[in-house]
């Protein structure tokens, strides 16, 4: 992997070798690698499931699976993409390696918690995957109740138990993010010249610490009423279902802002690196970061609107669901801003944020159709709620993910990649995204439900185009996953700041030393201050 | 790191105050005040928590931050409770049901 | 968790005292995330109490209060032990500290013991969830079952905090009799004090909710 030009240097990479020296490694970069390669694998995955579904929508009859097994393939699907792949996506991989290095660190705060946080991870994922092979589970990622609790013959009980303990990776990684934000900042780098990238992460922590013990209390609950009958959300005991929606709902919607604050923070950098301006209203986008994970706690009931919960309840749920708008349009307002006048270069990991920009927007857009009661009641469990989440996670996070390893590879192995084929990879992914889920919106909006594999033969000609789209879109997948490969081994050197971006992380050398820095830095700008850097490299 | 040591006396006292409001709790749980049954005894616990909290847990010499996370912490059970029971409470207001 | 040295710097940290902040800032969130996890448990019991407050009362009243009034005071006074053993450590007092957390870990074991009696108590009655359920006079089974069901997930989950917290302790009392503490460096302890008092505090309100509450209707 590594060739002769790059091992003159000591760095993290070559400091030391051997399996063990990775599998017991405290140092928070190398850490970032293994959830690196683990993640990819799950969404490896998660994507085949992802494949199985859309091949078998092609025609309107079952032919490729029964109905049992589509509805352990999309339940598998749903299961690996968010918990094991969604979550720690971007906060374990980029955050892991970069926020540290961002605030000036040697480590995160507790490294060796850092490293069984990964192990959590590995260790819940198995526990899934050994559901999986044993013989799936049906019961949607949602796990509702008492469908889950009583009914389902299927693994619910090792699924839940390998999601209980990737919660407990979530939770510890947000603990070690929150302590080294707060203990571990370089001198001089005050919290308003923290990079956004940081802020988003915090908040993301935020979330994962208060949220993610009630999911693990719920699955709990939801196990000890499969394995001994207890009636807790059991009607026949005097159970009610609702209570485990109201509360798997308390965490699982502030997870979808678990899954999309990080990548708001990846589209930060990138618009100020690839625009050369500081972030347009710095101090609004760092605390809309914050206000989005507190008003994420406050509108969970929006998934409850036609579960039997309380009109009135649904009423404020609903009039509450708008408030997160605010501070998200506060985001897209401002990254926009920062375009304005900014001096604007088309490399890779800007085409990613913009393609970030737009489709977060029309997924933000379409939240707001089903915040409303009304048009929620209509669209409930139909393709339009499909196509309105991966808008937002996939067209949203994904895409912020793929620029922010574009933007950051070259740091993390120091090599660049071939900016042809990854402009183009760019192009393909947006492109097969929107032919996959933009039909989406309108057989659901048609009236086509979500989790059903045999539906009505006027609707195939928009499930055509979906699996067409699809298809585009393994392409765009795939590109990358070569040529990072590739460059590994092939790719130009990487010089330690490639993009004459701010930011600490490209002031030490690509790949930075095991301990990050060879000086421990002192800050004395604010973030994104071009002039300062500017400056600095006419001195030097 | 200036660390503030209390007196064995202070935490003596604590200890006492929480054995006799244990106790007094025990006690008016037999006495009928109707729903204010609840509200004692869950006055009696928040009391007895913030005498554990202050002077067991240092809360009263610790940072900003740490009385942030501990009020957040609380604060967020509160959304948790109070949200939902706001569910539960009104479903049997419509029309008259 | 012990080093060499105790009072070595773990690497990634430029100071003492930055350790030290960092490692109780870090209990105080992980404390966070319990609130929360017990907080499901609340959430249930408030939500099915406010369902079923004749069940639950009836169901209620078959726990011995005064057996719970006095485990709470066996809790409360490990807890007065614990405080004491970190003010020994805080004053550098290797010897009362090994005693005050040997007092600590009696005093909790007492608890354990007696709620085991409780539990024992439940299975002679027919009181645990299950097919054998019975609870004798009252009509709605179900719902008397779901109350207990809440006792044995909150109590138990209790209890196995405090069996989590038996295990810190009898790790600080080892590094404590090694001389791995002085007034300098006493963190973990105080830590582990923390956690102690949180598991006190869960009890502090599960008390009240499961035992007293609707103690005043007339048997």
């Amino acid at each position: 992997m590594i060739t002769a030009a790059l091992e003159e240097r000591e760095h993290y990479l070559n400091a030391s070798y051997g399996l063990k020296s990775w599998l017991l490694t405290k140092d928070h970069k190398r850490i970032a690698l293994l959830y690196l390669g683990t993640i990819t694998l799950f969404f490896a995955l998660g994507g085949l499931f992802a494949t199985m579904i859309r091949i078998e929508l092609l025609t309107p009859q079952p032919d490729l699976v029964s109905s049992e097994t589509y509805n352990k393939l999309f339940t598998m699907h749903g299961v690996i993409m968010v918990f094991l792949f969604l979550v720690p996506s971007i906060p374990a991989t980029l955050g892991n390696f970069f926020l540290p290095i961002m605030i000036g660190a040697k480590d995160l705060a507790f490294p060796k918690l850092n490293l069984l946080s990964w192990y959590l991870l590995v260790a819940g994922g198995l526990c899934t995957l050994g559901a999986m092979f044993a013989g799936g589970v049906d019961t949607g990622w949602t796990f509702y109740t008492p469908y889950s609790s009583t009914y389902s013959n299927t693994y619910v009980i090792a699924t839940a138990l390998g999601i209980f303990i990737a919660g407990f990776s979530s939770i510890l990684t947000g603990l070690n993010f929150i302590v080294t934000v707060h203990r571990m900042r370089a001198p001089g780098m005050t919290w308003f010249r923290l990079p956004l990238f940081v802020w988003s992460n915090y908040a993301t922590s935020l979330i994962m610490v208060l949220g993610t013990p009630v999911l693990a209390v719920t699955i709990l609950l939801v196990g000890c009423e499969r394995l001994f009958h207890i009636g807790i959300f059991d009607p026949a005991l005097g159970g009610d279902p609702v209570l485990f929606q109201h509360m798997f709902w308390f965490y699982s919607h502030p997870a979808v802002y678990i899954m999309v604050l990080p990548g708001m923070g990846v589209v930060s950098e990138l618009v100020a690196t690839f625009s050369r301006k500081r972030v347009f209203g710095y101090g609004f986008v760092a605390f809309s970061s914050v206000a989005i994970a507190v008003l994420g706690f406050l509108v969970w009931g929006h998934h409850l609107f036609v579960s039997g919960q309380s009109v009135y309840a649904g009423m404020v749920f609903s009039f509450l669901s708008y408030f997160v708008a605010v501070p998200s349009a506060i985001k897209v307002f401002n990254w926009t801003a920062t375009l304005y006048k900014g001096s604007i270069s088309y490399d890779t990991p800007m085409l990613y944020a913009f393609g970030f920009i737009g489709l977060f927007t029309m997924g933000g857009l379409t939240g707001l159709f089903l915040a409303a009661l009304g048009i929620d009641v209509h669209v409930t469990d139909t393709y339009f709620v499909v196509a309105h989440f991966h808008y937002i996670m996939v067209g949203g996070t994904l895409m912020a993910y793929l620029g922010g390893m574009h933007y950051w590879w070259p740091k993390m192995t120091g090599r660049m990649y071939p900016e042809g084929w990854a402009k183009l990879s760019a192009l393909v992914v947006f492109l097969g995204f929107n032919l996959t889920f933009f039909p989406q919106f309108v057989l659901g909006y048609l009236g086509m439900p979500r989790r059903y594999h045999v539906y009505p033969p006027e609707f195939q000609v928009l499930h055509v185009m979906s699996t067409a789209g699809a298809s585009v879109l393994a392409v765009g997948y795939l590109m990358p996953l070569v040529y990072f490969l590739w460059s590994l081994r092939y790719g130009k050197l990487a010089p330690a700041n490639p993009w004459g971006a701010t930011g600490l992380e490209w002031q030490t050398s690509s790949p930075p030393p095991t301990h990050n820095f060879e000086e421990p830095p002192v800050v004395t700008h604010e973030a994104y201050d071009f002039a300062a850097l500017l400056e600095e490299a006419q001195v030097g | 790191m200036s660390e503030h040591i209390d007196s064995i006396k202070t935490y003596t006292l604590i200890f006492l105050a929480l054995l006799a409001l244990t106790f007094i709790t025990s006690t008016v749980a037999y006495i009928d005040l109707g729903p204010l049954n609840i509200v004692v005894a869950l006055v009696i616990a928040v009391t007895k928590m913030l005498l554990v909290a202050l002077f067991f847990m240092h809360v009263r010499y610790s940072t900003k931050l740490t009385k942030i996370v501990v009020a957040g912490g609380l604060l967020w059970l509160a959304i948790l409770l109070l949200l939902t029971m706001a569910d539960f409470v009104s479903r049997g207001w419509l029309a008259g049901t | 968790m012990a080093s060499a040295n105790p009072l070595a710097l773990r690497e990634q940290f430029d100071t003492a005292a930055q350790q030290k902040d960092a490692s109780v800032l870090a209990m105080w969130i992980f404390l966070v995330t319990e609130i929360m996890f017990f907080g499901g448990l609340f959430l249930a019991y408030t939500a099915y109490r406010s369902f079923y407050p004749e069940v639950f009362g009836a169901a209620s009243r078959t726990l011995s209060a005064t057996i719970g009034a006095v485990n709470t005071a066996v809790l409360l006074t490990s807890s007065y032990t614990m405080v004491l053993a970190v003010r020994a450590a805080q004053k550098g007092s290797r010897k009362a500290l090994i005693w005050f957390l040997i007092l600590t870990m009696i005093f909790g074991t007492v608890f354990l013991g007696v709620k085991a009696y409780e539990w024992h108590e439940k299975f002679v009655e027919h009181h645990v969830p299950g097919p054998s359920f019975h609870l004798e006079g009252e009509p709605l089974q179900g719902q008397a079952q779901l109350f207990f069901s809440l006792y044995f997930a909150m109590t138990g989950l209790h209890a196995l905090h405090m069996v989590v917290g038996m295990g810190i302790m009898t790790v600080m009392t080892w590094r404590a009799w090694l001389g791995r503490f002085n007034a300098d460096y006493y963190t973990p302890i105080d830590v582990a004090g923390l956690y102690w008092h949180f598991v006190d505090v869960i009890w502090i309100f599960l008390f009240p909710l499961l035992y007293l509450i609707d103690r005043h209707v007339p048997k």
